[in-house]
C-alpha cells in the first residue's frame, strides 16, 4: 500500500517542454514505468515531446484536454514563477483530483488567491516549492532521486526537499524502506499540510512508522503535534521519528518580526521540538541520524 | 527586501493613507530648507535606517546623554543641530546588534499632537493561508513584548482574498482598536487602503507602529515599516528601485546577483548547500559538533556551474572562513554540476582552507570522479555526519 500514488496514476506535466520538466520526466518515464501520459503547452497542442533516449509524449493545448484525452488523474507543475499560480488554477478548473507543484519562488500573494480557490475545488494540492511525491517502485512524481528508495514500511512528510531526501536514504539504508514520501514543501502559503499527510500515513495498513520533517516558522509542526495527540486518545498511534531544521538560524532573517506574534510566540525550533516530543515523537538532535533515531524508536 | 520609513510612507500616500508631510535629506545643509517646506512650529527629525528601536537608540560617537535617533525640535535651530549631530553617525539599537549602522538619510516630518497610539500591521498568516490584520490598543512599543505579556490585547482578523476588507472587517478593527468618531471614520477608509497596498506592492509585512488618533480625533500613520516578497520583486521594479544597498551585508549584495539564498552569520566554518532545509540542517549539525557555521548558503535546485562558483567565491572571500562545507543532495541538482562549480571556483581563487565535499542524489558517481579526477585537495564525506565531523576535525587540526 502507499499513499496519494501507486503504479496506477496517470500524470500530465504541465511545463514538460522546458529543460528542468524534460529532465525529470524522463527520470519519472525510467523509475520503473511511472505513468507519464501527457505534456501541455498553450502553444504547442498537437506536437510531440522527444525526451533524449527517444521517449515520446503527445502534447496538448490545455489541461483538460489532456485530461480528455488521456483520464490523467495527476499533474506536475514545472512553469517557471511568473505563471506558475495559474498553471495550477487551470489544473484546478480542469478538475486534476493530484496536483504537484515543483516550481520555487511564487509570490505569496499569488499562492494566497490559489489557495482561496483550492479551498472551493476537488482538487488537492502539493506544494508549492516542493520535491513531490514518491511511492518505491510504483510512481514518482517530482524531483526526488529514486535511486535512494527502498520498497518497506516508513512513511515520510518533510518541509524541506533535500532533507526528504536524508531521511528517505537512511532509512533504505537501515533496511526499513518507505511506503511513500511526500514533500510538502518550504513556501509559507500551500496546499497540503503535515495534518492531511499523517491522517492518511495513519489511515495506511503498510506504513508502520512515520518520519516528519519540520523547519522553522510558522506553526505546522505544532498543529501537527496537537493532532497527533488528538488521533492518539482515539487509539490511532504509529511509532514516529523527527527532526527541526534551523535551531542555528538568526532570528528575523528567515521570518518577519511581526511573524512571531500571529502565531503567539511559536515559530522557533525549540518549540517545535517540544510541541513534537510532547505528541511522542522522538526528535533527532541530527539530522545525519534519522534512520538510526527511528530505528531506535522501533526497537522500544 | 526592506525600504526606509519615508519611502514606505510614501508608497501608503499614493494609496491615500494619512501621513504627515515631510521631506528626505542627505546632508545636514538640507535641512533648514527641508523643515521651511513644512508648517512648523513642531518638526520630528527621524534616522532612516533599516531597523527598529531608532527612538531608544544610542549614537556611538555621541555622549551618553545624548539624545536617541528620532528627535522633536521645537525650533528650525533646533532642526538644523539634530540634523547636524544625526547624519554620519552610527546608531545603535536593540535591533541592529553592537556595530550599529550609520545614518545616511533623515527624514525631517511634521509633528504631530498625540492622543493615543495604537499597533497595526498586516501579514500573511500561515496557518489560514490568507493575510491577516492584526491590532493592538498598545501601541508605539514592542509588539513582541505585548505579544508575550498581554496576549489578549493583540486581534488577528484574516481577510477573505476574494472579497478583500469588508465593512464588516473595517468595523471589527475599529472596535479592536476603540476608535470612535471621527477616528472611527479614518478608520473605515483606512483600513481597506493599507490592504489593497499590502496586496498590490505584494509587501510581506506592513507594520504601523504606532498608528496614532491625534488630539484633534482623527487618525494618522506616525511610522511605517514595510517588507516586500523578494519573489514577486520581478513584477515592481518602481520598489526595486528604492534598494539602500548600504543597508546590506555586501556578500549578501554579491550573493544577490547571483540569486543565491545567503545569510552572513558569525562563525567561520563556510557551508554551501542545496535546499533550505539541508542548509539550515547543516548549520545545525557543525553547531552540534561544536563549531559556529558562517553562513547560510542555499544555491537552490536549478543552478548553473557559474552560479555554483559565484557561491563558492563568497563564501572563501570571507576573512572568518576557516573551512568549508558543500553538502549536496541531488535532486533537481545535479551533482556533477556541483562538482565542475567547485573546481572552477577553486582554480580561479585557490584554495587557502581545508574544503569538505559530501555528495550524492542525482549523478553523484560523476560528480565524486570529477572531484577525484580533479587533483584538488579535497576531503571527501560519505554521509552528513561523517561530513560535518571531518570539517570540525580540519578546522580545529588547521590551529
Amino acid at each position: 500500500m502507499s499513499i496519494l500514488v501507486n503504479k496506477d496514476t496517470k500524470v500530465i506535466v504541465q511545463g514538460l517542454t522546458g529543460k528542468t520538466g524534460t529532465f525529470h520526466t524522463e527520470q519519472a518515464l525510467a523509475y520503473y514505468g511511472t505513468q507519464m501520459v501527457a505534456g501541455v503547452h498553450p502553444a504547442k497542442g498537437g506536437e510531440k515531446w522527444t525526451g533524449s533516449k527517444g521517449e515520446s509524449l503527445p502534447i496538448y493545448a490545455s489541461v483538460a484536454a489532456a485530461k480528455d484525452a488521456t483520464g490523467a488523474d495527476a499533474s506536475v507543475i514545472y512553469v517557471p514563477p511568473a505563471g506558475a499560480a495559474a498553471a495550477i488554477i487551470e489544473a484546478i478548473d480542469a478538475e486534476i483530483p493530484f496536483i504537484v507543484c515543483i516550481t520555487e519562488g511564487i509570490p505569496v500573494a499569488d499562492m494566497v488567491k490559489v489557495k482561496a480557490r483550492l479551498e472551493k475545488s476537488k482538487s488537492r494540492l502539493l506544494g508549492p516549492n516542493c520535491p513531490g511525491i514518491l511511492t518505491p517502485e510504483q510512481c514518482k512524481i517530482g524531483i526526488m532521486p529514486g535511486s535512494i528508495f527502498k520498497k518497506g514500511s516508513v512513511g515520510i512528510v518533510s518541509r524541506s526537499g533535500t532533507l526528504t531526501y536524508e531521511a528517505v536514504f537512511q532509512t533504505s539504508n537501515a533496511g526499513l524502506g518507505q511506503t511513500t514520501a511526500v514533500g510538502i514543501g518550504g513556501d509559507p502559503v500551500k496546499g497540503t499540510e503535515f495534518i492531511d499527510v499523517l491522517e492518511m500515513f495513519l489511515a495506511d495498513e503498510a506504513t508502520q512508522s512515520i518520519i516528519m520533517i519540520g523547519e522553522i516558522g510558522g506553526s505546522a509542526e505544532e498543529d501537527a503535534a496537537q493532532f497527533l495527540k488528538d488521533e492518539a486518545k482515539k487509539g490511532r498511534k504509529k511509532p514516529m521519528a523527527g527532526f527541526i531544521a534551523g535551531r542555528t538560524a538568526p532570528k528575523g532573517r528567515t521570518m518577519g518580526h511581526a511573524g512571531a506574534v500571529i502565531s503567539g510566540g511559536k515559530g522557533g525550533a525549540e518549540d517545535k521540538i517540544a510541541a513534537m516530543e510532547s505528541a511522542g515523537i522522538r526528535v533527532s538532535p541530527s539530522p545525519a541520524k534519522l534512520g538510526e533515531t527511528l530505528v531506535q524508536v522501533l526497537k522500544g | 527586501m526592506n525600504i526606509h520609513e519615508y519611502q514606505a510612507k510614501a508608497v501608503l500616500k499614493e494609496y491615500g493613507a494619512p501621513v504627515a508631510e515631510g521631506v528626505a535629506i542627505f546632508s545636514a545643509d538640507e535641512a533648514e530648507a527641508a523643515a521651511k517646506q513644512l508648517p512648523g512650529p513642531l518638526w520630528v527629525v527621524k534616522s532612516q535606517i533599516h531597523a527598529g528601536g531608532r527612538g531608544k537608540g544610542k549614537f556611538k560617537e555621541l555622549p551618553a546623554d545624548a539624545k536617541g535617533g528620532v528627535r522633536l525640535a521645537f525650533s528650525m535651530e533646533d532642526v538644523i543641530k539634530h540634523a547636524k549631530e544625526m547624519l554620519g553617525n552610527t546608531l545603535v539599537t536593540a535591533q541592529t546588534g553592537e556595530a550599529g549602522k550609520v545614518v545616511n538619510r533623515l527624514y525631517i516630518e511634521d509633528g504631530a499632537d498625540i492622543e493615543r497610539e495604537l499597533y497595526l500591521s498586516i501579514l500573511v498568516d500561515r496557518s489560514v493561508g490568507r493575510p491577516a490584520f492584526v491590532v493592538s490598543t498598545e501601541g508605539g512599543m514592542d509588539i513582541e513584548a505585548v505579544a508575550e505579556h498581554t496576549p489578549e490585547k493583540i486581534v488577528t482578523l484574516p481577510i477573505d482574498p476574494e472579497t478583500g476588507v469588508t465593512a464588516a472587517d473595517a468595523a471589527k478593527l475599529c472596535d479592536a482598536l476603540k476608535l470612535e468618531g471621527d477616528a472611527r471614520q479614518d478608520g473605515m477608509t483606512l483600513f481597506p487602503i493599507l490592504y489593497k497596498a499590502f496586496m498590490e506592492k505584494d509587501m510581506s509585512l506592513l507594520e504601523i507602529n504606532p498608528l496614532i488618533v491625534m488630539k484633534d480625533g482623527r487618525v494618522r500613520v506616525l511610522d511605517a515599516k514595510v517588507s516586500f516578497d523578494g519573489n514577486a520583486l520581478f513584477r515592481h521594479p518602481e520598489i526595486v528601485a528604492l534598494r539602500d544597498v548600504t543597508e546590506e551585508d555586501a556578500k549578501e549584495i554579491e550573493a544577490s546577483k547571483w540569486e543565491l539564498a545567503y545569510v552572513a552569520l558569525d562563525g567561520n566554518i563556510g557551508c554551501m548547500v542545496n535546499g533550505a532545509g539541508l542548509a539550515m540542517a547543516t548549520m545545525d549539525i557543525i553547531k552540534l559538533y561544536g563549531k559556529e557555521p558562517a553562513n547560510f548558503c542555499d544555491v537552490g535546485g536549478g543552478a548553473s556551474k557559474e552560479k555554483v562558483a559565484a557561491a563558492f567565491k563568497i563564501i572563501t572571500a570571507d576573512p572568518r572562513v576557516e573551512g568549508i562545507l558543500v553538502n549536496i543532495f541531488g535532486g533537481i541538482m545535479k551533482c556533477d554540476v556541483i562538482a565542475e562549480g567547485v573546481i572552477a571556483a577553486v582554480k580561479e581563487v585557490g584554495l587557502q582552507v581545508p574544503l569538505v565535499v559530501r555528495l550524492e542524489g542525482t549523478n553523484v558517481e560523476l560528480g565524486k570522479k570529477i572531484i577525484s579526477d580533479s587533483g584538488l585537495n579535497v576531503i571527501a564525506a560519505d554521509d552528513l555526519d561523517d561530513a560535518a565531523q571531518k570539517i570540525v576535525a580540519a578546522v580545529q587540526g588547521a590551529k
